[in-house]
This record gives structure tokens, C-alpha cells and sequence, in this order.
């Protein structure tokens, strides 16, 4: 397809702005009396407030508000930011009686200052009943286990398995074919079991909130949130407010990766706000980020795999325990994810999939980038990579025989969804198979992969290895996703883009204003794109599960067509001709019969002239199917065999997102994942002391890679064309998370010969295992 | 205290406690919100400014330290026209995605490339290693300094 505007490196139209340090973000608001808000954490893993009083801190000068579980209305909720009704348990309250994590929220103060603020909390007195802890996942469900959540209100709101007494958050099982038979019919058998670990998003801008009551008495929340419409919703629910006395504007965010599509900040910022009757801002220090935010949900998986001796699969079976710590935020939904978006990479008919979630007193799981894809990949592309040594072959070349084909459906889509079972579906969209390709001759595979195994044996203090991972992901949840956009014409023949959509830096403003710029025939600057206001923009669930491009680039290409039609209906009447036919091109309406009118023509006429009316439309998307992008990464490393330590010498990411709507946007989203992969997979880690308190607690302890920590990284795009996305586009945000800790896991097998089943792989972890295995 | 700071070539009077930090007096007293704060720990570099040319992290400067030195913010570089290649090669080369990381980036960019017109990958590297960038994976970011570097070296 011939496009303009789509297809092309455009300029990011707030770009310049933040280059700058113009645009605002939440913490840029300057607003009248505006108070510092701060929460008192809990020290302790698993307690019971047995009594707390405040009235030390509410009499110091300068506080406005104290808030104890006491001081808030009691209504259980979720903060997971997900489609009404949720998926995850409303298990969560603004303030409690009990503390389940040190770090959960025991009071909140308003003051004049921060240094007030933090003398109030010390006021705080609190006498803890503390109360055994559960701090490993796989003694959470025991008998005798302490229950974390014995309040009676915890409860779900869709039909989904759920025992707290148990501390079970969510379970979860499918089963197609007869995994059993298949097993036993397979020749070659590898069953292992592997750890995700918990991470923290590390966005550089931590979550903030500002709340105000505007000159109509509404409450205003600014806020760093990717999902500003489930943020009014839960908002209003957790205060029993209603939701159209409350406004949700998302400024500029300084990136979320998932930690945003949690509504934690907000209802505690705003019932500071409502008590103290003031302006407040409560803005996350880095520590609170890392041990009071969201993480990446650890996630134990086996995995078993039966195959022939020629490498076909008789039987897939997948077997999770996820951690959702001490709330159960997207618990169900992370760990069917580890499933869905990876068991259909591989053609099998015989699979089961089994998920348990459990409650621990630990930090709390919720959306990160890949969203149990990450854990699901770790632990499937591993166990082919094991599958392929016990068959002699050549990992490349099994996963080759294996994977999934354009035209080609998996029973796992109709079978495994997010709450409710899946959306059938047939790929229309799969170079997997390119991809795979020219990743291997990026890394020079072939050659590589004999070469250094010959090299393994013998001695040397370096050794080089090349691992590989194959991946998936998709592009909106299907039959759940809804987004809207709003066009307007304005009279010089420039339009506004009102969307709900929400742009957390991946460039989502961008790529919607060039859909719009398409299909109107204008350039995208003549698009001036408004979003993520929920009085201001149509709906829009917001920025999650891959799905701004697709599902709400589709809304905007609906809301365009609209507007096109409307603007060639005006231009035909202004100008005789006849509408049958023209086309937008360069801000003028081209007829059959050649006549050209400009956009300004029409909408001058449009509303000034005749039959005056605003030229306008909104289009919707819901989505029927997630169409998934496919990836093939590649990892070089070498293994220094005397420390331990790990060095990614090259990492190719071969990349099928369908048509990059802007390939320097696209690209720049592969680049940063894989980096962010690189680090979760070489060294990001949470270490816990004895009475559960996340240690690695700044940035300087919680490492995140740097300038000096990136190899040479080959990004290649293998474009595909998927038929029911905006232009032939697919998602490609999340799923270069999901490679590095698989093929930077295989790389170092391939180097070694020691398999490292759980990681991160620091040179302590790769040092001891080395010594284990006598290497 | 009474502080008179020397900020984007303007002499600036605030009161503030001596132990008051740079960026919180920047930002809140001074309105340059262009300086963001990341970690409060001098780990991220958000909030690099230049003082005496030098950079530092204004999360880890006291403002009774600040007082006699020229102080430049993303603010003042941004209305040097020397710098436009700079601010377009971040744009151009997709530097910038969630851009919280950007202004203290331009910072730290803008002070190696007064030291080193011409800077090499390994020198580009360095001068930005301490500013953390979780969006990008950095490649676009080198690319971009390198870019600018070779623009303003050779006035185009």
C-alpha cells in the first residue's frame, strides 16, 4: 500500500517539548496551596494494627489531614487498571486495619511542607500485632499457612477460582487433546522446572498524583497513570464518590512499562485532598517506587515436553505458581498470559496449562512490560532449548520444525483468556519463520553454534555461546479492549484529535496523529492531538497489553474516514462536483473531474456559509482477535569461567510488528525493551531479608543498565501485513521484553555447558553454578 | 537564608534554608521544572545541571554550595541557539521516548561536547553514564550526540 504519512520517521510531535523540559509532567503542575502528601509504610511483613493514634501528628502546625484506616470509607476494591468488571480480586482498601508487605500503606499525611510531612508520620503511633509471614510462594497454600487476606469482604466479581483461606488469588486450568496420552507417546521427555524473577519497572518518572477540587467543586486528579479512565472508575469506587464528579488528566508521563495501569496513588492522594480541603500531591520516592509500587510477578514454571525423535511435540504441559504478594493485582491475568501468549508459538495437540496464584506477604505483582509472556518464555524457551540437546539437534532448527504458520490457528487461543476463556482465532500475520532467518545470519548462527560447542571443550578461562528465543505477544485483549478518537475539522483546515488513548513516551500521540494525517490527507502536524482527559477525549481503556497502535489507531482511522467522508461531502456541495470518487490529498479535495477545493474552503463553508454544521466524527474499535507480532532474538555471550561474570557480546532482534507505522518509533520500542530484558536478565533482582523487607531498595542497589552496560544491539524489522490492523500494523512495545533472559539463558548453556534455571545470572549465580557442575 | 544564585546568566534572590536542595529551589522556588527529579539519591542523573560549566546533579547540591557559582538549567541551554542541532538529532534520531530523562540527557550531552567537539562512541558513552534512561536502550541517544557533535563542529 502507497501511504504518505504512515511508514515514515515523523517527527515525535512532543519531541521537542520534553527535549526542552517544556511539556509538563504531574510533578510540573504548579498549583495554588498545594500540600505535600506522604504514607506512613509498614515495617513489618504481616501485622495487624492494633491500635494507632494520630492525634500527636494531627496537632502539629502546618498538617491538614491525617488519614488511618479509620479516617476512609471501607470499600474493597482492585488497583489493577483493568475493563469493568475485573479480572482481579477486590482484595485492597485505601487504608486497613492489617498490613500484608512491608511497604503496605498504614497512614497518609497532608502538610504545608515535605519535612512537616515527615515529622507528622513519626508522630504516628501504631502498636502492631505482628502475625506470621508467608515469604516463599511455595508455602503459601500448606497447611497451617497464615491467611493474608481473612477480611470478609475480599471477594471477585467475575466467576474465577478463588480461596483466600487458602491464599490462593486466582487458579486457573485448560487442557486440549490428552496431555497425558501425549506424553506417553512421546519418545524424548524433558521436565524441568524454572524461576521468573520479581522486578520493579524502574520508570524514571516514579508515580505522582495531584489532586484538586476545581471552581464546580469537582475533584481533579493529574496523574501518572496509563489508564486514566479505569483511574476515574476505581476512583469513585474506592471513595463511593460518583464518577462524574471526579475529571482524570494524564499529562506528559515519564514512562510506566505496566506500573502505571495500577491505581494505588490516586484515591488515597484525592481522600487527602478531600479531608484537608487543599491541593495535594503525594509523589513516590525512588525507594517507594521499588518496594511500594508494582513488580513483575515471580513466577515458578514447569515445564514438560514430550517429542518424538524427529522433534515433533506430542505434548506440551505448563505448570505455574505466581506470586501476586500480598494483593492480587492482575494476578490471574499475568499468570494466564504466561500461556496464552506463549503455548501457541509451538504446533501441539495435546497441552495443558495449569495457573496457581498465590498470596504471600511480599511486594505486590501487576502489569509489567510482557506481562507473563516474559515468565512464560523464560521458561518454555528453555525447556526446548533442553528439548533440543537430549534430540541431538540443533535449537534453531527445532524451533523451525515447530513453530506456528500464517494460516495456522492453536487451540490455546479459543481455550485461554484473561478471566474467561479466549477469542478463536487464525494468523493472518506470521514471519516468524524470516524471522528466525535473518536473526541466525545477523548472529552468524550456523557457524557459531558448531563452532563454539567444539570450543566448550576445551579449556580457557572465556567462553562464547549463542542462545536463541522465539517469541509472541499480542495486540489488544480481544472481545474486552475498547478505544474511541474524536476529530474535528477547524476552519483553516487543520483538525483537533481528541482520544482517550495514552501516550506514557512510547509515541502513541504520534502514531495517532499520522493514522489521522493518512487517511485526511494533510501532514501530521496539521493534527493537533489532545488525549487521555476523561472530560475532554472519548473513552479509551487506556495503554496496556500492546494495544494503542492497533486497537486505538483503529478508532482514529474510523473517526477519520468519518471526518473524510464529511469533508467531501462539503467540498462536493461548495463545489458542484461530484463526491463519488474524490480523494484528500494535500489539504484539498481532489474530484473526478479534477476540480480541487481546499480544506479551508470547506470549512469555512462548513460553518459559516450554508447548511452550517461542525465537521466532526468519532470512531470506536473493539477488538475481535489479538493478532500476535512475532520475534526471533539471538544472544552472543561469553561466560568468564573464573568470576562468574557475563558479557552480552552481540543481541539480535529480528522483529515481525506488521507495517511500522513509524519506524524510528518502532524500532526505538525494540531497542528498550531488549535493554530492559538485558538487565532484568543479567542482574536486576530483588533480595529479601529474613523478615521479608526488598533490600535492593535505590538505584544504586537495584541496578538498571546504563550507558556502559549495552552491547551492540541489530534491531531488524521483517515486515508482515496484518489485515485487520491500521495500515498493516501490530503491536511491538512489549514483546522484545520477553527474549533476553531465555536466549541470554541458552547462550550461556551453549557456553558452559551449566543451565541456568532461574536468574537473574549474576556472576555470583553463574560463578556457583559453574563450581556445582565441576566446570 | 537569604541566597542570591547566579542562574542562566540572571542573578536570582530566595530564600530557602541553607541545607535546601538546588533542584528543590530551582523547581519549586524559581519555576525551572524543566530539571526533573528521578531518585533524590544522584543515581539518575534527571536533574543534572551545569555549574561552572561542570556537570552535577542538582539533587545533590545544597543551595548555600550553589551561591557564587553560575549556575546553567535545561532552561538556559535551551535558549542557546548553539545547541538547536543538539535538541533536533535527540528528536530526529528517536532519542527521546517518555523524555523524563531528556532535559538532564541535553545537560549532560551539551557539557561533553564543550569539552570534546567530536566526541567517539567510548567518550559519549562515558559522558552520559551517569544519567539513566529506562525508554530507549541508549543506542538512539549515542547516535544522536554523535550526530549533533559533527553538526556543531562543522557549523551546519
Amino acid at each position: 500500500m502507497n501511504t504518505r504519512i504512515v511508514g515514515k520517521a515523523v517527527r515525535k510531535v512532543d519531541g521537542e517539548g520534553l527535549v526542552l523540559g517544556v511539556k509538563k509532567f504531574t510533578d510540573d503542575y504548579d498549583i495554588p496551596g498545594l500540600l505535600v502528601g506522604k504514607l506512613l509504610l509498614s515495617p513489618h511483613a504481616h501485622a495487624r494494627i492494633r491500635r494507632i493514634d494520630a492525634s500527636r501528628a494531627r496537632a502539629l502546625r502546618g498538617v491538614h489531614a491525617v488519614l488511618t484506616y479509620a479516617d476512609v470509607p471501607r470499600i474493597v476494591h482492585t488497583t489493577a487498571g483493568q475493563g469493568y468488571p475485573e479480572p482481579s480480586p477486590y482484595d485492597t482498601f485505601i487504608l486497613d486495619n492489617k498490613v500484608r508487605y512491608v511497604g503496605d500503606r498504614v497512614a497518609a499525611v497532608a502538610a504545608e511542607t515535605e519535612e512537616i510531612a515527615e515529622e507528622a508520620l513519626s508522630l504516628i503511633e501504631v502498636e502492631y500485632e505482628i502475625l506470621p509471614a508467608v515469604l516463599d510462594a511455595r508455602a503459601a497454600s500448606r497447611e497451617g499457612a497464615p491467611v493474608i487476606h481473612d477480611e470478609p469482604e475480599a471477594h471477585v466479581v467475575i466467576p474465577i477460582e478463588y480461596d483466600p483461606k487458602r491464599n490462593i488469588a486466582a487458579h486457573t486450568v485448560i487442557e486440549v487433546g490428552d496431555v497425558e496420552r501425549g506424553l506417553e507417546e512421546g519418545e524424548v521427555r524433558v521436565s524441568e522446572e524454572y524461576t521468573a524473577h520479581y522486578a520493579q519497572h524502574c520508570a524514571l518518572e516514579p508515580h505522582v498524583t495531584v489532586a484538586y477540587v476545581d471552581e464546580d467543586g469537582r475533584l481533579v486528579l493529574v496523574t501518572s497513570t496509563q489508564v486514566p479512565f479505569h483511574a476515574r472508575r476505581i476512583v469513585a469506587q474506592a471513595l463511593g464518590l460518583p464518577v462524574k464528579g471526579i475529571r482524570v488528566i494524564k499529562p506528559r508521563i515519564g514512562g510506566g512499562f505496566g506500573s502505571k495501569q495500577e491505581v494505588f496513588l490516586e484515591q488515597i492522594c484525592a481522600a487527602l485532598c478531600l479531608a484537608a480541603g487543599r491541593p495535594v500531591k503525594i509523589r513516590y520516592t525512588r525507594e517507594e517506587e521499588i518496594v511500594s509500587s508494582r513488580t513483575r510477578h515471580e513466577m515458578h514454571i514447569r515445564v514438560t515436553l514430550g517429542a518424538k525423535r524427529d522433534g515433533r511435540l506430542t505434548a506440551i504441559k505448563m505448570d505455574v505458581l505466581s506470586n501476586t504478594g500480598a494483593y492480587g493485582a492482575h494476578g490471574l491475568t499475568v499468570a494466564s498470559n504466561a500461556g496464552s501468549k506463549v503455548l501457541p508459538l509451538y504446533r501441539c495437540e495435546n497441552v495443558r496449562f495449569e495457573a496457581t496464584v498465590v498470596y504471600t506477604n511480599m511486594p505486590v505483582g501487576g502489569a509489567y512490560r510482557g506481562y507473563g509472556a516474559t515468565q512464560g518464555a523464560f521458561a518454555m524457551e528453555s525447556a526446548v532449548d533442553e528439548l533440543a540437546e537430549r534430540l541431538g539437534m540443533n535449537p534453531k532448527e527445532l524451533r523451525v520444525k515447530l513453530h506456528i504458520r500464517s494460516g495456522e490457528t492453536s487451540p490455546i487461543f479459543a481455550k485461554l483468556g484473561e478471566g474467561k476463556p479466549g477469542v478463536a482465532q487464525t494468523i493472518s500475520s506470521c514471519k516468524l519463520g524470516e524471522c528466525i532467518e535473518v536473526g541466525a545470519a545477523a548472529i552468524d548462527w550456523e557457524k557459531k553454534w558448531e563452532g563454539y560447542r567444539t570450543e566448550r571443550a576445551k579449556g580457557g578461562r572465556y567462553k562464547r555461546g549463542v542462545g536463541m528465543a522465539i517469541l509472541m505477544q499480542g495486540s489488544s485483549i480481544p472481545h474486552i479492549d475498547m478505544g474511541a478518537a474524536t476529530i474535528k475539522m477547524n476552519e483553516d483546515g487543520s483538525f483537533n484529535l481528541l482520544a482517550g488513548a495514552t501516550d506514557l513516551g512510547t509515541g502513541s500521540d504520534t502514531i495517532l496523529a499520522q493514522i489521522a494525517a493518512e487517511v485526511l490527507g494533510v501532514g501530521a502536524s496539521d493534527i493537533i492531538v489532545y488525549t487521555s482527559d476523561t472530560d475532554m477525549t472519548p473513552f479509551d481503556v487506556g495503554a496496556y497489553a500492546s494495544s494503542t497502535t492497533y486497537l486505538s489507531g483503529r478508532a482514529v482511522q474510523r473517526a477519520a474516514e468519518e471526518v473524510r467522508r464529511q469533508v467531501i461531502e462539503v467540498g462536493a456541495r461548495l463545489s458542484g462536483s461530484k463526491a463519488d470518487g474524490a480523494v484528500l490529498e494535500d489539504g484539498q479535495v481532489v474530484f473526478v473531474d479534477g476540480r480541487r477545493v481546499s480544506f479551508e474552503e470547506v470549512a469555512r463553508y462548513a460553518l459559516y456559509q450554508r447548511d452550517q454544521f461542525q465537521i466532526m466524527g468519532t470512531g470506536s474499535y473493539y477488538s475481535e482477535k489479538s493478532p500476535p507480532p512475532f520475534a526471533a532474538h539471538f544472544a552472543e555471550v561469553e561466560v568468564d569461567r573464573e568470576t562468574g561474570e557475563v558479557r552480552v557480546v552481540k543481541y539480535v532482534a529480528a522483529v515481525d510488528c506488521g507495517v511500522e507505522i513509524n519506524p524510528v518509533l518502532a524500532r526505538g520500542q525494540t531497542e528498550g525493551a531488549v535493554i530492559n530484558g538485558i538487565g532484568y536478565a543479567l542482574y536486576e533482582e530483588f533480595v529479601f531479608n529474613e523478615r521479608g523487607r526488598m533490600v535492593m531498595d535505590t538505584l544504586m542497589r537495584y541496578r538498571i543498565p546504563g550507558t556502559r552496560d549495552i552491547p551492540e544491539v541489530e534491531v531488524i524489522h521483517v515486515p508482515s501485513y496484518e489485515e485487520s490492523g491500521p495500515f498493516g500494523a501490530k503491536s511491538v512495545a512489549e514483546i522484545s521484553i520477553n527474549g533476553p533472559l531465555p536466549a541470554i539463558g541458552n547462550a550461556i548453556y551453549h557456553a558452559t555447558g551449566v543451565r541456568l534455571r532461574r536468574g537473574p545470572f549474576t556472576a555470583e549465580r553463574v560463578w556457583r553454578a559453574l563450581r556445582e557442575a565441576g566446570r | 537564608m537569604s541566597y542570591t544564585l547566579h542562574i542562566n546568566g540572571q542573578l536570582v534572590s530566595v530564600q530557602a534554608p541553607g541545607t535546601a536542595r538546588l533542584l528543590d529551589v530551582l523547581r519549586e522556588e524559581l519555576g525551572l521544572t524543566g530539571t526533573k527529579e528521578g531518585c533524590g539519591e544522584g543515581e539518575c542523573g534527571a536533574c543534572a545541571v551545569h555549574m561552572d560549566g561542570q556537570l552535577v546533579n542538582a539533587c545533590l547540591v545544597l543551595v548555600c554550595q550553589a551561591e557564587g557559582h553560575e549556575i546553567t538549567t535545561i532552561e538556559g541551554v535551551a535558549a542557546q541557539a548553539r545547541w538547536r542541532p543538539l535538541f533536533d538529532a535527540f528528536v530526529e534520531c528517536g532519542a527521546v521516548q517518555c523524555g523524563f530523562c531528556m532535559p538532564g540527557m541535553v545537560m549532560a550531552a551539551a557539557a561533553l561536547l564543550r569539552e570534546r567537539p567530536r566526541p567517539s562512541e567510548a567518550e559519549i558513552v562515558r559522558g552520559l553514564s551517569g544519567n539513566l534512561c529506562r525508554c530507549t536502550g541508549y543506542r538512539k541517544i549515542i547516535t544522536a550526540v554523535q550526530r549533533a557533535g559533527e553538526r556543531i563542529a562543522s557549523g551546519s
